[in-house]
């Protein structure tokens, strides 16, 4: 399999890949997602700063490169991370984050080459920023919840997640049925 | 529709995602008054629509109530009316309440002030026939009210009693055509005769050609009538005409200036008074404190008799009352013949009565302008300035020691023509 590697932006969108997974692997992808989210933070207290369930969402919706699929995957990928989330975060909260999330990474996914390595990372780089920032302006106006605006920190844990994306998105790559 | 659900279907699906998460997420949550989400938006939504639509409604039903329909504009307008001219009566009646008490004040003050006995009285009716100007008050033959008695006000005076009845009586006042009254000038001391003439005006008749009165003199009762205590307001001059033998005067009665009064007071015992040299002001009364007790008999007074008589008056003039000046010259004429007033008939000093001819001539009691009577020959009494006036029908007083009120020479010698009393000096 190999991926275009000189150009980043598609000049139509017969020329991009439309990824297909298995069943198995758009189910059970997330759940490890939420289930690493859920439980490693707690024993490895160092990788609390991984969105995992984030980075699939993006991985997802650019592979699908279809902004339905991509949304109702980040809806349900968010609610449930609300749902274990318990009372610290109301449900729909990354519900709604993580579904602009799925909606535009697969909006974009059609328009770029998303198998570029650095359009991966830039993507998730932008997505993690966009993810923080977006879940802080609704704590901020549904909630009416003071919390810090932390740019600085957020733009370096996107560059962390974003390393991190590569490479899951290269694991991934390895789970997905290319049709053209 | 269809076309456009095709053509948007992926931005529809996010739109109807998010909402249906915002729906749960809004369940779900709560605020810090632990209220859920959905209600507090819910409330916060539809708050403004609620008041923009209350709004308009309530602007709309005013418009249709004040602009269109106005369909009690005019009972309301009858109403108002209604009350506003009750309001307008109830304002003319509290002001004559006012008005009223402010009078009655002013009566007090004076009742309290004057030396004569009065007694307050109230108009509750006026004469019915045009050519008479009279008037009615409360007061009858049952208060002590008698025919010929005077009727004044602080002002000055009003009229006099002409009919008495158990709880009323009838007031003449003096400017009805058969009001007479005897006046003197205040600054010439002019006498003469105030007539009514039917008018809100008086005149003085009787006044010589020679006697001096100018337009805005005051003229005060004169007591030659024997109905108004002497010194009494009645008016001050607004005109004076030339004429033969008397002048012509046309006088603004002062009790009349504001019309017939509510309240006035009737003279029951009248007691004379000085003309006063300067016009009454028509102010209020203002009275000073006492002057302090002399700490040491005033040099010149004799000590008190041994004999437990009354200590002697000051040889020399003391300020106070006419009835203090009077004891004053009395005291100092039998202080030159050595002899003790007060010492009663049986007293031992008493040889003889003192010789009261002898008395210093008091400038005050020497009647000037025309009528005026020169001071009666031989044994002459020099009375204080105040007496009751005795009224017609009654035996005269007979001044006693104890009584010590006492009656110009003039004044003695009018009173006794006036009533046909028995003449001569007044015993002491």
């Amino acid at each position: 399999m190999t991926y275009s590697g000189g150009r980043m932006l598609l000049s139509s969108q017969r020329e991009g890949q439309v990824s297909r997974f298995n069943v198995w692997v758009a189910i059970l992808v997330p759940l490890a997602a939420l289930l690493f989210q859920v439980y490693v933070p707690t024993f490895l207290h160092f990788l609390s700063f991984l969105e995992m369930p984030l980075l699939v969402v993006v991985y997802l919706g650019l592979m699908r490169r279809n902004p339905v699929s991509g949304l109702l995957v980040g809806a349900a990928v968010g609610l449930a991370q609300d749902a274990w989330s318990g009372t610290g975060s109301p449900l729909g909260m990354f519900g709604i984050t993580k579904t602009l999330v799925g909606y535009f990474a697969a909006s974009i996914g059609m328009k770029l080459d998303v198998d570029n390595v650095l359009m991966r990372f830039i993507l998730a780089f932008f997505f993690y920023v966009f993810h923080q920032a977006f879940y802080w302006v609704m704590e901020h106006a549904l909630l009416s919840q003071q919390s810090p605006f932390d740019l600085p920190g957020w733009l370096g844990l996107g560059v962390l997640n974003a390393l991190v994306g590569v490479a899951l998105f290269h694991f991934l790559d390895k789970l997905r049925v290319t049709a053209r | 529709m269809e076309s456009f659900l095709n053509r948007y279907r992926n931005i529809t699906v996010l739109l109807l995602v998010i909402f249906a998460q915002l729906v749960l997420l809004a369940v779900d949550a709560k605020n810090d008054q632990h209220v859920r989400f959905i209600r507090v938006w819910t409330v916060t939504l539809v708050s403004p629509l609620a008041r923009l639509m209350e709004g308009m409604r309530g602007s709309s039903i005013g418009f249709v109530h004040n602009y269109i329909t106005l369909h009690d504009s005019d009972a309301e307008n009858r109403r108002l009316r209604a009350e506003n001219d009750r309001l307008k009566l109830d304002k003319v009646f509290l002001t004559n309440e006012l008005n009223r008490a402010e009078n009655a004040k002013a009566l007090q003050i004076f009742q309290q002030h004057t030396p004569s006995k009065t007694l307050a009285a109230s108009v509750f009716s006026t004469g019915i026939a045009s050519s008479r100007k009279v008037v009615y008050v409360d007061r009858g033959s049952s208060s002590g009210v008698m025919r010929e008695m005077a009727v004044v006000t602080p002002d000055g005076i009003i009229g006099k009693v002409t009919a008495v009845y158990p709880t009323a009586a009838e007031v003449l006042l003096i400017t009805d055509r058969m009001f007479a009254a005897g006046v003197v000038s205040g600054k010439t001391h002019a006498h003469g005769t105030l007539k009514g003439t039917g008018t809100s005006q008086c005149k003085v008749d009787s006044v010589a050609f020679e006697d001096k009165v100018d337009p805005g003199d005051w003229f005060y009762t004169s007591g030659d009538d024997r109905i108004f205590p002497r010194g009494m307001p009645v008016g001050v001059v607004k005109s004076v005409k030339p004429g033969q033998p008397y002048r012509e005067i046309t006088l603004d009665p002062s009790g009349m200036a504001r019309g017939a009064p509510d309240d006035v007071l009737i003279v029951i015992e009248g007691v004379h008074q000085d003309i006063p040299d300067t016009p009454p002001a028509n102010q209020q009364v203002y009275l000073a404190p006492p002057p302090p007790p002399l700490a040491e008999p005033v040099a010149g007074t004799e000590a008190a008799p041994a004999d437990g008589s009354q200590p002697a008056a000051p040889a020399h003039p003391t300020p106070g009352t006419e009835a203090d000046k009077a004891r004053a010259l009395y005291q100092k004429t039998a202080d030159s013949e050595d002899i003790v007033l007060g010492g009663g008939a049986t007293g031992q000093n008493i040889k003889r009565p003192p010789d009261f001819t002898k008395l210093p001539v008091d400038p005050r009691t020497v009647p000037q302008g025309r009528g005026a009577a020169p001071p009666a020959p031989g044994p002459a009494v020099v009375p204080p300035a105040v007496v009751p006036l005795q009224k017609k029908g009654t035996e005269a007083p007979i001044p006693t020691k104890s009584t010590a009120p006492a009656t110009p020479p003039d004044a003695v010698r009018r009173a006794n023509q006036a009533g046909g009393g028995p003449g001569g000096p007044p015993q002491l």
